[in-house]
């Protein structure tokens, strides 16, 4: 099997899936509809960990080729194609591998659920429009991949479509990511206009010619690649959730559990990153962005972190831990430290498709109760499920040893040596960050399983999930705790990435980072007594002490911080300001158009005002809509017929 | 030439078919089966034009000519290139879906409505192909004739008021083509269209010749602001009806500045390509605002249609900005092929969505979006091709929608980045309108029991729909095809448009 075959074979083999589900699910059934997603799956996972053993260990050359011509305009190709090197190889395999184990894990968790052939071939989908985002190589497959994306999330969000919240829902997640496409779209144009092309690398040759280009917009000189830049950055934040675009995706929650997991960890909301990174030689050219997307993701990381203190829904606090985690990401992007923010995203996608999962097998147990108010004392129940999101959560705050120990440290390192003033005011952002996450995640954790139990848990039969959503827990769990450390080095300091990532010698933090040791336990040792571990074990020892040991202090320190209290749980007001500028707006505007300009003055004025001359005329002619007008007129028309013959002969 | 007179054909069966069927007053069945398989064979026929075309070269192409006024010169003049084929294709395709769907809503004289539908199909192509101007003009305006009949014998409530709006704004817009049309005559001393783009006018005169064209061909896309007529006519239409109007006519329009505009007054082109592009903008932002606010899903569609086909108008008028702005013309192809390929997208994504209506409309004889909710409960195989139709009308890669929005986008920025900014709000737009739509109507619980007693789709619609899902999403991956056929001739196109044809 050639290379080209294999890839095509990843590529494809979801949307067979997919469509066997989806078309053929009523004549499949449910057992038929999830064998062959699963195994679909699991033959491009089995084939990408093939592809990333031959990349990272055996060391393949980087492969570029077209699969198919879309189609050629003025000279442009507009094609298919996969550029698969490393970065590719290592993305696939996280992308297949997480989404294997949501497949499995869905059989448990919709097993009661209508509609079970219908998500099965969602997610494959879903796989597919992923895996074509990260393996193309060019922006038009990239667009497509990253529409497709956005498209299959609109519809798992809105997958309960008889619940107007879940409808409102994916609507919003829908628009919110075309604000950010629309960037990107504009991104793009940019691309083609100036490099006449949509090829990743020819864009990456035509960079050193356009290095200084400007344009201008009246008198002012706007750097090229600077706008180029930062309007694909746009684009990531509608897909990676940054602040402002960021509003989707707390409510993507609407959907079923397993695809939370699924979007939030190894898809789509890594999609902003994978693809800055990926076009890092443009990046690297344009210093302005760069201080954007740091201080971006810096604020995306403390604010958003902020407000899981103030959630109940033990989903929801798992979600702002991923707006805060994807702002860590962006901000290492931010000081050009884009493997610190990539490793990030790989040690990510398992401990929080694992949170996700273990919060979905409490929800199982629950019965579809989300609130973890209602929780409390489960530890004993379910023991592997404690144990799943114990170990979420210690990778999730960083806790020393933990995959993400090591990504974490690594972008704090990196901010550190960026040695800016922007570089510095981002890094306290971020250590209050790690602080906040500590908080956030023990709170939740200490309520759902240590705290007293609640009358629901008491009253109600609760205990632990089937074998389905226990085993990809644990398969889970243990990429969580080793990822970290087995792909420190290789990853951050080696030259694991190092073909498919351009950073100039001057940009190079991680260089100086690795100056101070750079195997796993150089940061171990050195991170066992640094400062973010510290404020990690005072957010523990904090959520311990007000909601285990002192829990009736709680609600004394709302009412105090009210003011504050109350900005978090109105999540600083994006949504009402949203709602009132933008949906009203333009509804508002539409309205006017509407009755005013449109009806009234171009109908009202003008053209009614000839017709009524005309009605005058009507009015005698009433005599030709008594059911002769058609005869009328098809003798009009063959009397032209007839002249035209006539004429011919 | 000794050839088959493949175009007569394809003009002169499908007319020919029409008065046939209009003979079988008392036989609706076999008025039905012999109007549908007339009207495959017409398609099968045309697609004659596809296999046979060459698209290596720009030459009017399947030429027939013969002498029909000789007095004024005119004559029976037909021909096609890679701008026309294509719509002429699209035609033959609207027109079998367009008789097939009305077999079981229309009860009262069918074997008339097929008769006219099957006739509009030849005097369509006939437009398409006609390369006299007199012979265009003559079937522009009889095309109106039939249309006219289906809103006014078979429309809505309003149809009187509708139809009158229709007649007379298309009237008064092709009246000042004639007057152009004369003009030229009288300067040319022939009716031929390849003789007016080639001979030299001044500046004052294609000034003139341009607003006139663009007066007519403006009020056929419809172009802000002289759109009014368009969604009062699509509410009143009978599903086919719309479909018709949506997915060909407007298309004229857009042929018109393809084959009258741009080669024939290219000076003034190039003097007033803003207007047309401002105008362009307009339909695109502006009627996107109203149509996010529309009560009637026929008005909404209507509504973005006109928005859509201001990206066909945006196309076009591109290529001088490109030319001012970076110097070469490198763009300006891309502008006019994208038009060219939202135009036949339009077509079928307009048709499919109209097609859509009328399937509810068939059971609940309501439009009001508010009258629905819940659809997917009880029509889930409907709801899916709902979707699939709603995400190419949002413009998403991967349906046909997409192509000619992005290529529009792509070149636009070539010409200024405002314009494209502006071009791109669509994505957010374009979206919300039509999702928006579909949440009210589509998804959420059932709201009531006349949704809930809907049926899904019969045998005949689930076919309809299929065909055109397929179609949209065949053309969204792979649209090569269809764009190979049309190199030649716009790039033909842009040499004229670029070249001055002051004396």
């Amino acid at each position: 099997m050639s290379m080209h075959a294999i890839f095509l074979t990843i590529l494809l083999s979801p949307l067979v899936g997919a469509i066997g589900a989806g078309v053929f699910g009523r004549w499949l059934g449910r057992s038929g509809s999830h064998t062959i997603t699963i195994s679909s799956v699991a033959v491009s996972t089995l084939l990408a960990a093939y592809v990333f053993y031959q990349y990272i260990f055996a060391g393949a050359e980087g492969y570029n080729a077209t699969v198919y011509t879309w189609m050629v305009s003025d000279g442009i190709h507009f094609e298919a194609g996969f550029l698969v090197d490393r970065l590719t190889a290592t993305m696939m395999l996280v992308v297949t591998f997480v989404s294997l184990m949501v497949h499995i894990y869905t059989i448990g968790y919709m097993h009661h659920e209508e509609g079970y052939e219908r998500f099965f071939s969602y997610i494959s989908l879903f796989t597919f429009s992923m895996l074509s985002l990260v393996m193309s190589n060019n922006f038009l497959q990239l667009f497509f991949g990253w529409e497709a994306v956005g498209l299959v999330s609109y519809l798992l969000i809105g997958f309960y479509f008889k619940r107007e919240s879940a409808n409102q829902a994916s609507l919003k997640a829908f628009l919110v990511n075309r604000v950010g496409d629309f960037g990107f779209l504009l991104g793009i144009a940019l691309v083609v206009g100036y490099f006449n092309t949509l090829d990743y690398v020819e864009f990456f040759h035509g960079l050193a010619a356009q290095k200084d280009t400007t344009i201008a917009f009246g008198d002012t000189q706007v750097h090229m690649l600077t706008l180029l830049t930062m309007l694909l950055f746009v684009g990531a934040m509608g897909k990676s959730a940054q602040m402002p675009l960021h509003v989707w995706l707390p409510e993507s929650m609407e959907g079923p559990t397993p695809i939370s997991a699924l979007i939030h960890a190894a898809t789509m909301v890594t999609a902003g990153i994978f693809m800055v990174a990926r076009l890092s030689p443009a990046y690297e050219l344009a210093e302005g962005t760069l201080n954007f997307i740091l201080l971006t993701g810096a604020s995306t990381a403390l604010f958003m972190g902020l407000l899981g203190i103030v959630q109940n829904d033990i989903k929801r606090v798992v979600a702002y831990s991923t707006l805060s985690q994807l702002g860590y990401m962006v901000a290492a992007l931010g000081v050009s430290a884009y493997a610190a923010g990539m490793f990030h995203v790989l040690t990510h996608a398992f401990f929080k498709a694992l949170l996700f999962l273990a919060a979905g097998s409490v929800i199982i147990a629950m019965h579809h109760d989300q609130d973890i108010r209602n929780m409390g004392g489960l530890a004993k129940k379910m023991p592997i499920t404690y144990a799943a999101l114990l170990v979420g959560s210690l990778a999730l705050i960083g806790f020393p040893g933990f995959s993400g120990f090591y990504s974490k440290d690594g972008i704090l390192l990196a901010l550190d040596a960026a040695n800016t003033g922007t570089a510095q005011l981002a890094l306290v952002m971020l250590m209050l960050g790690v602080f906040v996450t500590a908080f956030y995640s023990f709170r939740m954790f200490f309520i759902v399983f240590h705290a007293p139990e609640s009358e629901y848990v008491r009253t109600h039969e609760i205990h632990e999930s089937p074998w389905v959503v226990t085993v990809p827990l644990i398969m889970l769990a243990i990429p969580a705790m080793l990822f970290g450390a087995v792909f420190v080095e290789p990853l951050l300091f080696g030259d694991m990435l190092k073909d498919s990532i351009v950073v100039l010698p001057q940009h190079d933090v991680l260089a100086a980072v690795a100056a101070h040791g750079s195997s796993a336990l150089d940061m171990l040792m050195h991170g066992l007594l640094a400062l973010p571990t510290w404020l990690a074990l005072s957010g523990v020892a904090l959520a311990w002490y007000l909601y285990i040991h002192r829990p009736a202090l709680v609600p004394m320190i709302a009412r105090r911080l009210s003011g504050a209290h109350s900005v978090l749980r109105h999540a600083y007001g994006f949504d009402r300001f949203n709602d009132i500028v933008f949906v009203s707006g333009a509804r508002r505007f539409g309205d006017f158009f509407s009755r005013i300009t449109d009806s009234r003055m171009i109908d009202g004025w003008i053209v009614n005002g000839t017709a009524n001359t005309i009605a005058f005329l009507a009015q005698k002619g009433r005599a030709i809509q008594t059911g002769y007008l058609y005869h009328y007129a098809f003798i009009m028309i063959f009397s032209l017929m007839g002249l035209l013959a006539w004429a011919l002969w | 030439m000794t050839q088959f007179p493949l175009l007569s054909a394809l003009i002169w069966l499908p007319i020919l078919s029409g008065v046939l069927v209009l003979m079988l007053k008392h036989q609706p069945t076999l008025a039905k089966q012999f109007s549908l398989w007339s009207s495959i064979g017409v398609f099968i026929l045309s697609l004659g034009l596809y296999t046979g075309f060459d698209a290596t070269t720009a030459q009017m192409q399947f030429v027939e000519q013969a002498s029909w006024i000789a007095v004024f010169n005119i004559q029976y003049f037909l021909g096609v290139d890679g701008i026309s084929m294509p719509l002429i294709i699209l035609t033959t395709f609207t027109t079998v879906l367009a008789v097939w769907s009305a077999f079981d809503c229309i009860k009262d004289r069918i074997e008339q409505y097929m008769a006219a539908f099957l006739m509009m199909n030849g005097i369509m192509v006939a437009v398409f192909s006609a390369l006299d101007a007199i012979l265009f003009y003559v079937f522009w305006e009889a095309l109106l004739i039939p249309m006219f009949l289906v809103i006014g014998q078979w429309g809505g409530v309003r149809r009187v008021y509708a139809t009158i709006k229709f007649f007379l704004y298309t009237f008064l817009g092709s009246v000042f083509m004639l007057i152009a049309f004369l003009y030229m005559y009288h300067q040319v001393g022939s009716f031929s269209i390849l003789d007016f783009q080639a001979m030299p006018l001044s500046y004052v005169a294609q000034l003139w010749i341009f607003l006139a064209f663009l007066v007519a061909f403006a009020v056929k896309i419809p172009m802000f602001p002289v759109h009014t007529w368009l969604p009062d006519a699509h509410v009143e239409a009978p599903t086919a009806g719309s479909v018709v109007l949506a997915a060909i006519m407007l298309k004229m329009g857009g042929y018109g500045f393809l084959r009258f505009s741009l080669p024939m007054t290219p000076d003034a082109a190039n003097a007033l390509d803003w207007l047309v592009i401002a105008l362009s903008l307009i339909a695109i932002v502006y009627i996107s605002m109203i149509a996010l606010v529309q009560r009637d899903m026929k008005k909404l569609v209507a509504y973005s249609s006109i928005a859509h086909m201001g990206f066909v108008t945006l196309g076009m008028f591109l290529l001088y900005s490109i030319l001012r702005n970076t110097g070469e013309i490198q763009g300006a192809i891309m502008g006019l092929e994208g038009a060219m390929i939202q135009m036949v997208s339009h077509g079928l994504i307009s048709a499919a969505m109209f097609l859509a209506i009328g399937v509810m409309y068939d059971r609940m004889h309501t439009r009001e979006i508010s009258a629905y909710g819940g659809v997917v409960n009880s029509m889930p195989v409907f709801a899916v091709f709902v979707l699939i139709f709603a995400m190419a009308n949002a413009g998403l890669p991967g349906t046909s929608g997409f192509v000619g929005e992005f290529m529009v986008i792509l070149a636009a920025f070539k010409a200024n980045f405002w314009i494209a900014l502006a071009a791109a709000t669509t994505l957010i737009f374009g979206a919300a309108y039509t999702l928006w739509m579909v949440k009210r109507v589509i998804f959420g619980d059932v709201t009531n029991h006349h949704v809930a007693e809907m049926n899904d789709l019969t045998r005949r619609e689930f076919m309809i729909m299929l065909i055109l899902a397929i179609a949209v999403i065949v053309l969204g991956f792979y649209p090569a095809p269809i764009m190979d056929v049309m190199h030649s001739s716009i790039e033909h196109l842009i040499e004229q448009a670029m070249t001055s044809k002051l004396p």
